[in-house]
């Protein structure tokens, strides 16, 4: 009689879940889930998409890479694909991203994820791939020697979190800083601080204007000169505001940039375009050009740019007959406040795309962890003023060699560079990204398009009062589709989802369920009673 | 409670949940039944209504075009009266010859009535033109354009383009740019020599026309020795630089890849070239921080 009962509960169980087991939602695509273990009897192709600088060196940097990297991993072939423009690679992974053909690997930003993202499972998080014992940072069967998580630097290893997980490592990272004609500076009657003052720039920079009588400029003698001219507009907006503990926007993609504060720092870019005193790189050219040609006296650029500084730089786009000699000096960007100086963290990260073969995450992941071991980091940060992304190799003794021999040439060792790369060693913890959400390198561009938009409206003899303002930000607006940015923070993948209600079904079944259970309830108090009164 | 009891009440349980279940599932689907029945009597219906609707939306539109033909008829003769009773010259009186554009400040506002000699890849809504007329040529800079228009920009186009005079490491440019296509013969220019200009002030005066420059030498790009240099090596999709000279003096041309793509025969041409080649070049005079030929033809000297 038991067995029989035993065999009819089974019966019925079995029953209930194939009757449940259409009930299943949609269809999702497959999440990333780290195999337990590398499979080296399959060989594996890893396309890897890279940018350099047109930086030839650069190129080599990562030729060599891809060999020695193939030569501990014979099973793995990589592809580069470069290019020479970060919102090329951007657009081409979009595109890529609908007929699933992305690359493997690539180097990227942030805010490129963030629309990335945006898709399913398009992106391998790489936070049990960073952890793993056997294949994450340092990890017992990695075959090369690969930094420890701890080893990278955690603000450059936060920037590449997104949402709660992360989904890139760091690759190498610089700031912006001013390249000073300190000859020029001097010779208007200033004495050059350490950390210069927005007030500071902007005087010296209408001081800068003074004609002669044969409309010379009189501090080079020539009939062109813009005293400040900046490359990266958007950074300029970006970091003005942060300095100023300003709205920018918020963590979720509420854009606040349109405020009184911005609307105030525009009003000053505009009395100073109105000098002659400020130009950007869209409306002029490379601020270094004017610079090197004696031509600007505060040239704000990337220190990544810094080969390209100076009369003395081993890269040069004006010819030689052009070139002023002066003394050259490396700043921090100006500040508000100088004893706490705040300048934004940039450089490229790595990310791995996520694919349906497992193990060919896996082969990928192995070669971007490869891109951060020392003898990448040092050669490439080497390249210009990059600063490592590793503490490792930071701190490497080859590498604070090449920092000690500053000066001892103008190529490997220029001072210039050392001195950027300096900079931002020293200001590491003054550094800050922008919050990252689909939608964030439109609002970047746009910060930046506003300046540009003053400059060129003032050059253009057009009034840059509070309507002006007003209509500017209507158009920025609509041009940069502002108004569609939002969401959370790490696309859908990581938002709260709002649920809709249970249908009806459901509602049946769990109501029907819990009636059962009241009755259980109710039969097994009805006993109990009654064996408490036979027990009496 | 005995377990067999147990056992008993919850199978009982899971049996009632299975049959309400089973008996909701299938109620609900009598009712969907019932509705995808009545759903298709009605698509039936619709279908009949559909097709007349068709008939008389058809005979709406062909009355439509009849009307709309008559007016712009109507329309085009009005303009063309009204420009004959405008005195000779009002109606261009915005527009500005070569002369004018070059005189221009930078930073105002100019109007120019040109034609299309070539342009580079379309993307995002934007295209730079090379445009020349017979008395100047044009470097139209990330000019706004459909892709659908950009398609209708063919070699001799006339068009008329307003924008700002800039100014961009040395290269005059009209950016911002809003152009129309007007109706016009087409105009191709004819390359004219500046080799012997090259070394001269006079060189800047024909900035951004078609050129061509005769018998120069290949110098070395760099330090390698090379011959030319890629913008990017590894996957030669952008610009070829390459240096030539001329009695005595050295000039950096190029290939610009979004005119001159790397299936085009100037970009394999500069890829063949040797140090010491004596060739001649076509292009037109684009500047930075000096003369910077984009090649669009190179043959060798004879």
């Amino acid at each position: 009689m038991m067995k029989m009962k035993k065999i009819l509960a089974l019966l019925l169980l079995a029953a209930l879940c194939a009757a449940l087991s259409g009930c299943h939602g949609s269809k999702e695509s497959i999440a990333f889930a780290v195999p337990m273990e590398f499979d080296t009897s399959r060989s594996y192709e890893v396309t890897f998409w890279a940018k350099n600088d047109t930086n030839k060196t650069q190129t080599a940097i990562y030729s060599q890479a891809i060999a020695a990297f193939e030569s501990l991993y014979p099973n793995i072939h990589v592809n580069m694909r470069l290019y020479t423009d970060y919102s090329r690679i951007y657009n081409d992974v979009i595109t890529n991203i609908a007929t699933g053909t992305t690359p493997n690997v690539c180097i990227t930003y942030p805010d490129h994820i963030a629309t990335y993202l945006m898709g399913d499972n398009v992106m391998a998080p790489l936070d049990e791939l960073m952890v793993h014992p056997r294949y994450g940072l340092a990890g017992s069967e990695v075959r090369f020697d690969s930094p420890a998580r701890d080893e990278v630097v955690p603000q450059f290893l936060e920037e590449c979190r997104i949402g709660e997980h992360y989904y890139a490592l760091p690759f190498m990272r610089s700031t912006e800083a001013l390249y000073i004609n300190k000859t020029f500076v001097e010779a208007l009657g200033y004495t050059l601080p350490d950390v210069l003052t927005w007030d500071f720039v902007w005087e010296v920079s209408d001081a800068a204007m003074a004609k002669d009588a044969n409309g010379n400029f009189r501090l080079n003698g020539q009939k062109t000169m813009i005293p400040f001219i900046y490359k990266s507009t958007d950074n300029m907006m970006i970091q003005m505001l942060r300095q100023l503990d300003a709205p920018y926007s918020t963590a979720e993609g509420e854009v606040r940039i349109f405020n009184d504060t911005t609307r105030s720092l525009l009003f000053t870019i505009r009395d100073h375009v109105q000098t002659g005193a400020f130009s950007t790189f869209k409306i002029s050219s490379y601020p270094g050009n004017f610079l090197n040609a004696g031509q600007c006296v505060f040239a704000a650029d990337s220190t990544a740019g810094a080969t390209w500084m100076g009369p003395q730089a081993p890269n040069m786009d004006i010819s030689a007959d052009q070139v002023v000699d002066f003394e050259l000096a490396v700043r921090p960007i100006p500040q508000f406040d100088p004893g706490h100086p705040v300048m934004i963290s940039q450089g490229p990260s790595v990310c791995v795309f996520n694919k349906a073969d497992p193990q060919e995450v896996l082969a990928s992941w192995l070669f971007a962890q490869y891109l951060i071991s020392n003898d990448v980091q040092i050669a490439y940060s080497e390249t210009e003023g990059y600063v490592s992304v590793t503490r490792k190799a930071q701190q490497d003794s080859g590498y604070q060699d090449y920092l000690a021999r500053s000066g001892e040439d103008n190529d490997a060792h220029y001072s210039v560079k050392i001195d950027a790369a300096r900079l931002l060693m020293a200001h590491t913890g003054d550094t800050f990204v922008t919050p990252v959400f689909n939608g964030s390198a439109s609002l970047r561009d746009a910060a930046g398009q506003l300046i540009e938009e003053v400059t060129k409206s003032i050059r253009r003899k057009i009034a840059v009062d509070s309507s002006y303002i007003d209509s500017l930000y209507d158009q920025i607006n609509s041009l940069y589709r502002l108004d569609q940015i939002g969401g959370q923070a790490g696309g859908p993948a990581e938002a709260e989802r709002e649920l809709s209600p249970l249908p009806g079904t459901a509602v049946t079944l769990l109501a029907a369920l819990a009636a059962a259970w009241a009755l259980i309830g109710l039969y097994a108090i009805r006993n109990t009673l009654r064996a408490r009164r036979r027990g009496k | 409670m005995k377990k067999s009891n147990i056992l008993s009440v919850v199978l009982a349980v899971v049996a009632i949940a299975a049959i309400i279940f089973g008996l909701v599932t299938n109620g609900k689907k009598a009712d969907l039944q019932k509705q995808v029945d009545e759903l298709t009597a009605n698509v039936a219906t619709l279908t009949g209504s559909l097709d007349a609707a068709k008939q008389e939306a058809a005979d709406a539109v062909k009355n439509a075009e009849e009307e709309i033909a008559k007016i712009k008829e109507e329309a085009e003769k009005a303009i063309e009266e009204a420009k004959s009773a405008l005195q000779p010259g009002e109606a261009a009186a915005a527009v500005m010859s070569h002369a004018d554009y070059v005189a221009a400040d930078l930073d105002t506002e100019v109007t120019v009535e040109t034609f299309v000699q070539a342009k580079q890849s379309w993307w995002d809504n934007k295209a730079t033109i090379y445009a020349q007329s017979e008395d100047g040529a044009y470097f139209i800079y990330n000019m706004a354009i459909s892709e659908e228009d950009y398609a209708k920009l063919v070699p001799g186009t006339k068009i008329r383009v307003t924008g700002y005079k800039s100014e961009w490491s040395g290269e005059v440019e009209i950016t911002d740019a809003s152009f129309e296509i007007l109706e016009g013969e087409a105009f191709i220019a004819e390359p004219f020599d500046v080799t012997d200009l090259l070394a001269k002030d006079e060189l800047i005066d024909h900035q951004n026309e078609l050129v061509s420059v005769k018998g120069v030498t290949v110098e070395a790009y760099d330090d390698t020795g090379a011959a030319f240099a890629y913008k990017n090596a590894e996957n030669k999709t952008d610009d070829l630089y390459f240096k030539v000279s001329k009695d005595g003096q050295t000039y950096e041309f190029c290939v610009e890849f979004y005119l001159c793509g790397q299936d085009t025969d100037v970009y394999k041409a500069v890829e063949a070239l040797n140090v010491g080649d004596v060739i001649n070049l076509e292009g037109f005079l684009y500047w930075y921080n000096g003369a910077n030929l984009q090649a669009t033809a190179l043959t060798k000297a004879e």
